[in-house]
């Protein structure tokens, strides 16, 4: 590529990433402002910044125990898709049967139905099972709903492991569980670390089932945010404020990870 | 160390048979190779004796024990792969005592053992680095290391050189060979390379679309073929044939030139439509014998190899002295009959007899 060509695309790539990033930039401003000033057209961008809308915030709403929710049930959720993702994607990556490409197509499809399809069988389940407003209801529809993508991710990660390496450990003589601990978990490490990253994104920002079947105990931020969208009108800086502080961890986390989750998603092979 | 015995094993693939109803019996501490055009059957055979593949009928057995249904782990045997398959994350050390530390044996015995398999592999120097910071032929040792830790009872070898340079091959060639007659260790190897079956087995098994075509020392089966896929097979360059009847004591090409038949047989039946074999070492150029033209001169230094037209098709001929003649010169080629072979143009099987044939087929 020529120089031209370089900075074209270096250019359209920085568009890209602002008005990407514009939005999140106009939320954190209007969580400063007061409730007449984020309304305000045409919209200020220079004025007093105010705290006032993050105290109001902790005095109304237990933020600690939202957040609670939501790390508990990404990490759990996160925990258990990796439990059952690993080993299904080994035996379709290193052992394809003659089903196997249909199989992960049905699972690929069972994303395709919207959620809110499902939406009066899977309510009906947890009442009768007792778990509206529990944190297990939610970590297992979140490890169910994610484990298809974790699925497909991993398999595709594993077919980068040449199929020898797999064999000369099973004639070394390991076991299926030690070759997936010593050879294979080594190799594909970057992979499963943005698999899991990308679950536990997937779990923090899931609202539709957390609105749905938590009311407090079990509510995570999604739900939180939700909550300021109150009845009596919008209150466009609190709500703004709110959002910041749902989306502050994860975002944080995504940060200090990044490096490892471009590595996964351009994980080349190793020879 | 242990026999090996196949016997009536085939193989499917769904639908697919790849191999029909093998039978090899390996004596303890033979080095066989299994050789033949790719898609011949040698490597699933190799991997059904790891376990690496399920056995669809008849029986493996390894030192008298059927295995059919053990797992490749408690076989006992290694395996270099041709690809090496070595562990990328792993030291060259950590390589080789990957299988004694899954055993869980103590860490003297491990260090101990190693450390001779890198000493007899001259890998001393190498074991703190990791594979990546190897070359082609390290990283081959290192395969090999890997297997030779293990002390097994079989080794196992899936076409270890191919991936090597000329010049490597042929030295890492007299290397196993030399360390297979050390360690007296069953060895079963798998090649498309006829030079690397001749020069290194104990026992070649000759095999072609999932049959076994003839099992035997090298230079059995080189000079006595059972059939003219073995003897095309074998031998560089290869056996020269030629399409003929028999009449008057000869083979009479269509261009009416006469081959000697075999003298080692006699009562050929007259008119019988047969392939004359003959290898290009024993054609002799001369005065008398089948006029035939140069094509090709290929002094090759200690060899001339040349491509002759004559009995109607273009002839090779491997001579120890060097040949002044040009191409398009006409000399005469004359045949050692003693060496001369017949076939079936149809089945291909051999016709004539010089010596009671070694093997068998199917």
């Amino acid at each position: 590529m020529n120089r031209f060509k370089t900075q074209l695309a270096g250019g359209i790539a920085w568009i890209i990433a602002i008005l990407n990033f514009f939005p999140i930039f106009w939320m954190l401003l209007a969580s400063f402002k007061s409730e007449v000033e984020a309304v305000q057209t045409p919209p200020l961008f220079f004025f007093h910044p105010t705290l006032a809308n993050y105290r109001d915030i902790f005095a109304l709403q237990d933020y600690a125990g939202y957040a609670f929710n939501s790390i508990a049930i990404s990490v759990l959720a996160t925990l258990l898709m990796l439990l059952v993702a690993v080993p299904a994607a080994f035996a379709m990556a290193f052992y394809p049967g003659r089903y196997t490409r249909d199989i992960l197509l049905w699972m690929l499809s069972t994303k395709m139905l919207p959620a809110v399809g499902v939406l009066v069988p899977i309510y009906l389940l947890s009442r009768d099972l007792g778990l509206l407003d529990t944190r297990t209801a939610l970590v297992i529809i979140d490890f169910l709903s994610n484990l298809p993508i974790a699925v497909w991710m991993l398999f595709t990660f594993f077919r980068e492991t040449p199929k020898d390496i797999i064999e000369a450990s099973r004639i070394d003589g390991a076991g299926v569980g030690q070759t997936i601990l010593y050879v294979l978990l080594p190799l594909v490490a970057p992979g499963i670390a943005s698999t899991a990253l990308l679950s536990i994104i997937l779990c923090w920002n899931e609202a539709f089932w957390s609105l749905n079947l938590t009311a407090h105990n079990a509510a995570p931020l999604t739900a939180f945010i939700a909550s300021f969208s109150a009845p009596q009108g919008l209150f466009w800086a609190r709500l703004s404020a709110a959002s910041v502080l749902a989306i502050a961890p994860i975002l944080v986390f995504g940060w200090i990870s990044q490096r490892q989750l471009v590595r996964g998603l351009t994980f080349g092979a190793v020879k | 160390m242990a026999t090996v015995a196949i016997r009536g094993v085939r193989k499917f693939f769904g639908q697919l048979e790849v191999l029909h109803s093998v039978d090899v019996e390996i004596d303890d501490g033979e080095f066989v190779i299994l050789v033949g055009p790719s898609g011949c059957g040698k490597t699933t055979l190799l991997r059904m004796i790891a376990g690496l593949e399920d056995v669809s009928h008849g029986e493996i057995l390894i030192g008298g024990r059927r295995v059919n249904d053990i797992a490749p782990k408690a076989r006992d045997v290694a395996m270099v792969f041709q690809n090496y398959a070595l562990y990328p994350h792993m030291t060259v050390r950590q390589n080789m005592s990957f299988a004694l530390r899954l055993a869980r044996r103590n860490r003297a015995e491990i260090n101990q053992r190693v450390e001779r398999a890198a000493e007899i592999l001259g890998l001393g120097q190498l074991l703190d680095r990791s594979p990546r910071q190897l070359s082609g032929g390290q990283r081959q040792r290192v395969a090999m290391g890997r297997a030779l830790v293990r002390d097994p009872q079989v080794f196992l070898f899936d076409e270890p050189l191919s991936n090597l340079d000329a010049k490597l091959r042929v030295q890492m060639r007299a290397e196993i060979k030399e360390l297979q007659q050390r360690l007296k260790t069953t060895t079963v190897y798998v090649t498309h390379d006829q030079i690397e079956a001749m020069t290194m087995a104990d026992k070649i098994v000759i095999m072609r679309s999932g049959h076994v075509e003839q099992i035997g020392a090298p230079l059995d089966l080189y000079d006595y073929p059972v059939n003219q896929f073995v003897a095309g097979f074998l031998g560089s360059p290869a056996m020269n044939f030629l399409e003929g009847e028999i009449a008057d004591g000869a083979v009479i090409t269509a261009d009416g030139s006469r081959w000697p038949l075999p003298t080692t047989s006699t009562g050929y039946p007259t008119g019988q439509k047969v392939v004359y074999g003959i290898r290009p070492e024993h054609l002799t150029l001369g005065e008398a014998g089948v006029p035939a033209r140069v094509q090709v001169v290929e002094p090759t230094g200690s060899e001339t190899q040349v491509l002759l037209q004559a009995g109607g098709t273009t002839l090779v001929a491997a001579l120890r002295e060097r040949l002044p003649a040009q191409p398009g010169a006409v000399l005469h080629v004359t045949v050692d009959a003693t060496r001369a072979h017949l076939f079936d143009p149809a089945s291909g099987e051999r016709l004539s007899s010089i010596f009671p044939v070694s093997g068998h087929k199917k």
